[in-house]
């Protein structure tokens, strides 16, 4: 067993875990983060990704180890005060999703992309979101949510709060 | 999939790492080190690989980020390839490794994989061997017997295999300036984010609309990375001309042996890698 500390959306946690312990099963199995999926489980498809000391990275190619003393912030810490986060806002209201097993990891990449690219060509959302595959969008929609939270200030530092327009059902 | 249950440590020097490594070896176990886990992460959850010990050097200080050193660059084993492509030195003195890197994977793979880990896992499919290979690079290694310089010729001896040695930690890699060289990583992927069935990294120098000098490396055209030589021969002194770039690109296949996979045949991974260095080539010499 390693001793670990990690701070998971905003709460820190202190835990024992085994070595061979994945960071996505860490946050879903020990503490209930369910938010985060797991997709292909080969590092493929992007939908486990999280953002960890301010990059995003594919949870199930990470050991929670690998996450001590780090920062993480999953789909489930992005909604601030009852407001969703301007992407969250723009999947909803673009229709960047169908089944929606992809989303929080397309979600957290896209917000990865805008703080590098506050105002992205369509072109350069579809380079920054390679890691991340959908199988029932076909993609349009969601490099169209991506483009309207840019529009929103998603990526210019206003990353949480920012979304001031209607209430959010989570 | 869960990894097979495995002993972890995570030395803060390079002197602790060796040890540990060291002390596996001597013990008879198998001990693995953990860079940016890219690539071992997966190998561990298919299993594939089911080491004892784990040793994470990922936070040894040191082993991360570039530095000027005259007529080259050194950069430690452990810079990401995410640090790689935005850093300014490897962008103006290398900028085929910035190319290169860039097209590795994925932002979020390339968050976390490292440069000397994609050099030490050595996959003959994988983009930075065949750079490094062509760049000349020099590859540091530290030891139980102190520290040794491997160039990149004698590095990459066979599928998945260095020439590192048991208890030996990659720690840096020493890039030559390529100033006022032309570059251009060329790869052919099926799908975004796939390995390369192919790639080339070119570098070119021109002088008076002349070719004096090509370092052709290739991506996935055998168990390691391979110099296209005989292109490289070809190319000195010629036009940097679509002819003549051509006809010394159709010996990329030369001396190579590429696997037959689903992917692709041995065939067609040739007629890739004639197709894909003349692209290389041509785009390296021209204007910038």
């Amino acid at each position: 067993m390693s001793r670990i500390s990690v701070t998971v959306d905003g709460t820190t946690y202190e835990d024992d875990v085994e070595p061979r312990l994945l960071l996505v099963h860490y946050l879903r199995d020990r503490l209930g983060l369910t938010g985060t999926p797991v997709g292909c489980d080969t590092g493929n498809c992007g939908a486990c990704t999280v953002d960890v000391s301010g990059a995003s990275v594919k949870s199930c190619s990470m050991l929670a180890v690998q996450a001590d003393g780090a920062e993480v912030t999953t789909i489930q810490g992005l909604a601030a005060d009852g407001r969703w986060h301007p992407l969250q806002r723009a999947f909803h209201e673009e229709h960047g999703l169908q089944c929606g097993y992809c989303t929080p990891g397309m979600i957290l990449a896209a917000r990865d992309l805008l703080r590098a690219n506050p105002h992205p060509t369509a072109e350069e959302v579809r380079h920054g979101l390679e890691g991340n595959l959908c199988r029932c969008t076909g993609y349009q929609n969601i490099v169209r949510a991506v483009l309207a939270a840019a529009d929103a200030g998603a990526g210019t530092g206003a990353d949480s709060g920012a979304d001031t327009g209607g209430e959010a059902a989570i | 999939m869960i990894p097979a249950a495995f002993d972890y440590v995570r030395p803060e020097s390079v002197g602790e790492a060796v040890g540990a490594l060291a002390g596996a070896e001597a013990a008879g176990s198998e001990a693995k080190v953990l860079a940016g886990g890219q690539s071992l992460l997966p190998l561990l959850r298919m299993r594939l690989a089911f080491p004892d010990l784990v040793v994470d050097v990922g936070r040894i200080p040191g082993l991360r980020g570039v530095r000027d050193d005259g007529d080259a660059l050194l950069i430690g084993a452990m810079t990401t390839h995410h640090e790689v492509v935005a850093d300014p030195l490897v962008r103006r003195h290398a900028g085929l490794l910035a190319a290169a890197t860039a097209t590795v994977a994925d932002p979020a793979v390339r968050h976390l994989g490292t440069l000397g880990g994609s050099l030490a896992h050595a996959d003959p499919a994988a983009d930075l061997p065949a750079v490094a290979l062509a760049l000349d690079a020099e590859l540091t290694a530290v030891g139980p017997r102190g520290r040794r310089t491997v160039p990149a010729r004698e590095f990459f001896t066979d599928y998945l295999t260095t020439a590192l040695e048991p208890g030996e930690l990659l720690t840096g890699i020493r890039v030559p300036k390529y100033d006022g060289w032309g570059f251009r990583y060329e790869k052919f992927s099926r799908t975004a984010q796939a390995w390369a069935l192919v790639g080339v990294a070119a570098a070119v120098r021109c002088a008076g609309g002349r070719i004096a000098e090509a370092r052709i490396g290739l991506t996935s055209m055998g168990p390691t990375p391979v110099r296209a030589a005989a292109v490289e021969a070809a190319l000195a002194g010629a036009q940097a001309a679509e002819e003549p770039v051509a006809e010394a690109a159709s010996a990329a296949a030369e001396g190579t042996r590429p696997a037959a996979d689903l992917s692709g045949s041995a065939a067609y991974r040739a007629h890739l890698a004639r197709v894909l260095t003349r692209r290389a080539v041509l785009a390296a010499a021209g204007p910038a």
